[in-house]
């Protein structure tokens, strides 16, 4: 069993997560570590190297704003936070804009891998199909 | 080290191994000793939830996630009993004439490809669904393509009791998708071909040994047990037939040295880079109910696309979205009146993209989008939007618009809006489940890896039969073919089966050249 990938990260990571999805902020504890568990589990089976990697790249993320603003990501205005993160989502460098969409990716991944947020969103698939949809139909 | 000898060993289990092992399976009656080695799990019925975390990571390769190398590209391909016919949607079409004349390999011929093509599509029940099993998902295609002055045309499937649980890509909960699964893997195991799960092929060897370890499954892993040990084995055999898909068998071939004397080895990767398009219409609609790709509309040969109803999950639907914050929320918040388009380029095959190995062996996709993928994406995504509006959609997400929403109002605007110079790798979505070519047919070991039989050039006990031998884009959903490839590969190597086996096969070559 590896070590979490994310704990040393964790404010970081959830306050980025908090930009990517903004209903994360919402969730309590027991719902950030549903999310967390899904990413864990994922990245889980990718080397350390790639770990390692995405440690920085949260890193990086949450202390460039120090150049802009003079403060930490998470210190940011939401408005700030979408600017900041839309230009490293469309950054010139592959590197920037390959490792954010990473990032957004393992976020959706333990957001929505949730059973509870796909109720939120109205997901109403069911392996009984058109039986089951018949059932709910008024 | 635990040693063990077959007369034949299929590596793969999908759309090619598993019609090989059917194939081929009646050779067991005079003795001939088959075997199957599958890289993935065999599932118990109950095993398929339909929920998306669970079923992605059960039964594909990296959980569906696998990139290539410089990351700017999802490939999701199976890795099950079965393989990717496990998590396909059914849909059966017959190669093009145009398709198979293009890849001008000498001794493949559209008839004969046609021919098998229709065997098997009788073999796995393919038939149209009725008007009253189409989602609106579906039928707002349909409708769309009419006034937006195209023709969609409706997919053959390949379903036996289809609930419309719209979850296929997820493996189906109910038993009802022919896969291989289904039909061509429990008929050679009925037949006496022996079928080992969990066994990764590491290496072949010029001696014709397979070097295989068995893993044991991790606690809590869906799947049964392999039959076999967990271990280290090396396999003996006379004949060995690789199909272990485009990446698999590409990879494997390439780690057991074969690229010295093969150099088109991994070359010629295809893929049909895809977009999935999503447009908000204004009340709810059937979509993830029903079957999720019932329709088609093919411009490949006009404009270099295909564009395919589909119907997706919420993370994977959240993942493809470009974006994020609030847009993003607000777009996956209207699921349930979500229409889907999957809009495929047929890319064609050059220098750069191929498969190749690291340092350990694994695969690793080197893959640049061409100008001209990315301006069939972009037609492909203008088309979309007009059939999406036309269909009566409020707003539609266009990953090569930016911002990527482009509301009805500015339906007239589309061609202005949707632009090359906003496909923007690394930031976009781009993902592929057609994956094709790498150990390609040909004339000789100069420009491909086999012959127009599967035949490995210079190794006859060799065979490829999967979708690695496309020399070429295929430009349709891939399996009718690759099954009427395999069903050639094994007719020559029981033709071939006296040399190949020696005394113990010779009368399945006698009996196979009578039947001619």
């Amino acid at each position: 069993m590896s070590p979490p990938v994310l704990a040393p990260v964790r404010a970081q990571f959830r306050a980025l997560a908090s930009s990517i999805v903004p209903e994360a902020a919402a969730l309590d504890a027991s719902q950030w570590d549903a999310v967390e568990a899904i990413i864990e589990e994922a990245l889980a089976t990718r080397p350390p190297a790639i770990h390692r990697q995405l440690r920085l790249f949260i890193r990086a993320l949450s202390v460039m704003p120090l150049l802009r603003y003079g403060r930490p990501f998470s210190s940011l205005s939401d408005a700030r936070r979408t600017r900041m993160l839309s230009a490293i989502e469309g950054a010139p460098a592959l590197v920037l804009r390959r490792g954010f969409w990473g990032l957004r990716t393992l976020v959706y991944m333990g957001y929505y891998g949730r059973a509870d947020a796909g109720v939120a969103i109205g997901y109403r698939a069911s392996p009984r199909g058109w039986l089951a949809w018949q059932e709910r139909a008024p | 080290m635990i040693e063990r000898s077959y007369d034949i060993v299929i590596v793969g289990s999908g759309a090619g191994g598993g019609t090989a092992a059917q194939e081929l399976s009646a050779m067991t009656r005079d003795g001939v000793r088959i075997l199957v080695l599958e890289q993935g799990a065999k599932l118990a019925d109950h095993e398929f939830t339909g929920v998306e975390r669970e079923m992605a990571g059960a039964l594909y390769e990296d959980g569906g996630g696998f990139l290539t190398a410089d990351g700017t590209m999802s490939l999701a391909f199976g890795r099950a009993y079965g393989g990717s016919t496990v998590v396909y949607t059914g849909t059966s079409l017959v190669v093009p004439e145009r398709v198979i004349r293009e890849w001008d390999v000498p001794g493949l011929a559209h008839a004969d490809v046609a021919a098998r093509s229709e065997k098997f599509k009788t073999q796995n029940d393919v038939h149209l669904l009725t008007d009253a099993e189409l989602n609106e998902n579906n039928t707002l295609f349909v409708e769309g393509c009419r006034r937006a002055g195209y023709y969609a045309q409706q997919f053959p499937i390949n379903v036996r009791g289809c609930l419309g649980s719209s979850l296929c890509n997820l493996g189906c909960p109910n038993a009802a998708k022919m896969g291989t699964h289904r039909v061509q893997l429990p008929n050679a195991e009925r037949n006496g071909v022996e079928v080992v799960t969990r066994a990764e092929v590491e290496r072949i060897g010029e001696d014709r040994s397979l070097r295989v370890r068995v893993t044991a499954p991790l606690p809590h892993e869906k799947g049964a047990a392999s039959t076999w040990a967990p271990g280290e084995y090396v396999i003996r055999a006379k004949v060995v037939v690789v199909a272990g898909g485009s990446v698999g068998s590409s990879a494997l071939l390439l780690r057991s040295g074969f690229a010295r004397a093969l150099p088109a080895l991994g070359r010629g990767f295809t893929c049909h880079p895809a977009h999935i398009l999503v447009a908000e219409h204004g009340r709810e609609i059937t979509n993830d109910v029903g079957h999720p790709k019932s329709f088609y509309l093919d411009r490949a040969a006009e404009e270099g696309f295909v564009l395919e109803t589909c119907m997706y999950f919420p993370f994977v639907t959240a993942k493809n979205l470009t974006g994020f914050g609030a847009s993003h929320s607000r777009l996956m918040r209207a699921f349930p009146r979500l229409q889907m388009i999957l809009v495929l380029a047929c890319d064609h095959a050059t220098p750069e993209n191929r498969i190749a190995v690291d340092k350990q062996g694994k695969p690793v996709v080197h893959y640049t989008f061409t100008p001209r993928v990315i301006e069939s994406l972009v037609a492909a995504t203008r088309a979309s939007a007009r059939i999406f509006f036309a269909a009566g959609a409020l707003r539609v997400h266009a990953p090569s618009a930016d911002p990527p929403l482009i509301e009805a109002a500015d339906a007239a605007r589309i061609d202005y809006l949707v632009d090359a110079k906003h496909f923007k790798p690394g930031k976009i979505s781009v993902s592929a489940a057609h994956l094709m070519g790498g150990c390609g047919m040909g004339r000789d070991a100069s420009d491909s890896v086999t012959d127009a039989w599967g035949r490995v050039h210079g190794l006859p006990w060799l065979r490829v039969a999967d979708s690695s031998l496309f020399p070429d884009s295929l430009e349709i959903n891939p399996y009718v073919t690759i099954m009427a490839l395999a069903d050639r590969v094994a007719e020559q190597i029981r033709r071939e089966a006296g040399d190949l086996l020696g005394s113990v096969a010779t009368h399945v070559a006698e009996r196979e050249l009578t039947a001619d």
